[in-house]
């Protein structure tokens, strides 16, 4: 009960904090109670007036949405401590809170302020009284082992989101071991049918705040997919009445036609060195993968088969690509090695299997699979292994991985709108992410943004 | 039979044609307007005039019944398939048999995919049904270099709802003059 109630704070605040109003809304369905107790507590604001800017509302969203931490509501806090001098160790591991993240805001200078902060084991802390010690050089020394990590930087007010995502990040990679995916963002396509150009290309911080339209036309727009070093999003778009691929700088709006052969230009996507581009093109006769290099625009037909050949997708090592096929009757998954050229069945259950994409570490891929006419999000051990369905929403389409391979944005139905939600990749956490307006697919998650 | 169902259609859409040219004055003038004002002299005068049907040769027939066929642009298909079903036959003889005779008149052949799906699956399939469309025009004697192709796949829905009526509206083939 105590639990239910926390959980329905916890989700209260963070839908009415104006902190969390971003173009997309979050409403987390499923999964928060697996998750690790934790606490970031409010950042004291050593200095006159309102404080410059909220950060630890921030970190605790980021954490939440992670889907691996429960950060406590701060009403149900045992105290607000700043530095870990002052916290009660017992108080805190009495609620099973693990970790604690503390902080202090300072004016530096006109519009710059110092954030200083410090994520702690609480469990260690509690076991050694935060006076743990150590030998060094055959004397003991405090250790402050129950200190993960302590850091200081200056930051403008302006910066105070992207500083506390930074935060975010050292979190999660301390308590979780693998580095955390809080400063991206998500590229995705709106449609709202009632504009004279009803299609836009948008991007934002991955939790929807900062949307900025990068393009809007009467004709569709899709398929938008990151180069490796984020500074561009390559698509397609139907502007001219035909499938043409395009490269945009989001940072400058320099915008380059790539292709408009006839037929199909579609699905364009980035090798892991950002020098070529996957892409599928029917100027031969049907749907085929090719590989042009950028430098010098040369194509590499990759597929040559008498039924649809789709969905590119690259091995991290940029040696293969994993795509959709009809050449054994129904859309299922392959390989193909770009070197050797061989080809590789990878899919067997359920009626259809499409979409797919290989996760950052190779040794599984994320799928659309379609099981009594259901489309669902899935993923299998690549090369070869046990598919497990991890969504039961409806039409589940469009699935992109964050950089760091724990979560799936992807593209769902919900009451009648196409809407984005969010999947763990262990299937635990999901959330959706309802648009204030018109439809949004599409989703394409950025790399790392450092 | 088949003959049957013609002449049935056409006592149809005969009548249906004649009154189109009679209402419509505000959309294709040209050639309409003695025809109203006939017409309405005659109403106005407190007579009611009859008139004969006039026989019409059978290429005088096909014509028109082809010119009332072409009004209609789209072919819809089965759940993720591209074959053309016997009941369009009479539709694309009359499209194909226009541009025979229009060798300059260029149709665009859009395809069109429901949402189920990925998008860039239905992209393929949607080529599919558009490419399906214009083999069979061309297997009517048209020219290639009058058809082209575009699929807009599940992105331009004509019905956007999530039911079984709704996609078979959205799975079709549109001719775009």
């Amino acid at each position: 009960m105590m639990k239910k109630l926390v959980i329905l704070f916890l989700s209260l605040s963070v839908l009415t904090s104006p902190l969390a109003r971003g173009a997309l809304e979050i409403v987390i369905t499923e999964g928060i109670d697996t998750a690790r107790p934790i606490a970031v507590v409010p950042f004291r604001w050593n200095g006159e007036g309102p404080a410059p800017g909220d950060i630890s509302n921030v970190v605790a969203a980021d954490l939440m949405r992670s889907g691996k931490f429960n950060p406590i509501p701060a009403a149900a806090m045992p105290q607000m401590p700043s530095t870990s001098g002052e916290v009660d160790y017992a108080a805190w591991a009495g609620l099973g809170v693990e970790a604690i993240v503390v902080g202090t805001v300072e004016e530096y200078s006109v519009d710059r302020y110092t954030i200083k902060f410090e994520v702690i084991d609480v469990l260690r802390g509690q076991i050694t009284g935060g006076g743990s010690q150590m030998l060094r050089e055959g004397e003991l020394v405090a250790s402050n082992d129950h200190i993960l990590d302590a850091r200081s930087s200056v930051v403008t007010s302006s910066q105070f989101r992207q500083y506390s995502h930074r935060i975010s990040d050292v979190v999660y990679e301390e308590l979780t071991g693998e580095p955390g995916a809080f400063m991206t963002r998500i590229a995705y396509v709106t449609v709202n049918y009632n504009d004279d150009k009803p299609y836009q290309l948008m991007v934002a911080d991955y939790d929807g705040y900062g949307e900025r339209v990068l393009l809007r036309s009467n004709q569709p727009l899709m398929s938008p997919s990151w180069s490796p070093d984020g500074n561009k999003l390559v698509y397609v778009s139907f502007e001219n009445k035909t499938a043409e691929i395009f490269i945009q700088d989001i940072y400058t709006t320099r915008r380059d036609k790539l292709t408009s052969f006839p037929g199909i230009n579609g699905n364009p996507i980035f090798s892991p060195d950002g020098k070529r581009i996957a892409m599928v093109l029917s100027k031969d006769g049907n749907p085929e993968l090719y590989i042009m290099t950028l430098a010098n625009q040369q194509l590499q037909r990759v597929t040559n088969n008498r039924a649809i050949d789709t969905e590119p997708s690259w091995t991290p090592d940029g040696k293969s690509l994993i795509f959709t096929s009809e050449r054994g009757g129904r859309p299922q998954l392959y390989s193909v090695n770009l070197q050797s050229g061989s080809v590789r069945r990878l899919t067997f259950e359920g009626e259809q299997n499409l979409g797919g994409t290989v996760m950052p570490s190779g040794d599984q891929f994320v799928l659309v699979n379609r099981t009594r006419g259901n489309y669902h999000i899935a993923k299998q051990d690549y090369p070869s292994g046990a598919m497990q369905v991890l969504t039961q929403t409806s039409l589940d389409e469009s699935p992109s991985l964050a950089p760091n391979g724990s979560m799936i944005i992807y593209s769902t139905t919900h009451n009648g709108k196409q809407v984005l939600a969010l999947v763990s990749v262990d299937g635990r956490f999901k959330a959706r992410l309802p648009a204030r307006e018109g439809e949004v697919k599409s989703p394409s998650w950025s790399p790392y943004l450092r | 039979m088949n003959l049957n169902k013609f002449l049935k259609g056409l006592a149809i859409a005969l009548p249906i044609a004649t009154l189109a040219a009679c209402s419509s004055n505000q959309q294709t003038d040209s050639g309409t307007g003695t025809q109203d004002t006939n017409q309405q002299q005659q109403q106005e005068s407190g007579v009611d005039v009859g008139a004969a049907d006039r026989t019409m040769s059978p290429e005088e027939q096909r014509q028109e019944k082809y010119d009332e066929l072409r009004k209609e642009h789209m072919i819809y298909f089965a759940f993720d398939e591209s074959r053309i079903a016997s009941e369009y036959a009479e539709l694309l003889a009359a499209h194909a048999d226009y541009l025979v005779k229009n060798p300059s008149v260029d149709v665009v052949i859009e395809g069109h995919a429901d949402e189920r799906g990925t998008p860039e699956y239905n992209i393929a399939l949607g080529e599919r049904r558009a490419k399906a469309v214009t083999e069979y025009l061309r297997n009517l004697g048209v020219n290639s270099s009058q058809l082209s192709t575009v699929s807009y796949g599940e992105e331009k829905p004509l019905v956007r709802a999530s039911n079984e009526s709704a996609y078979a509206k959205n799975r079709r083939a549109v001719l775009v003059y």
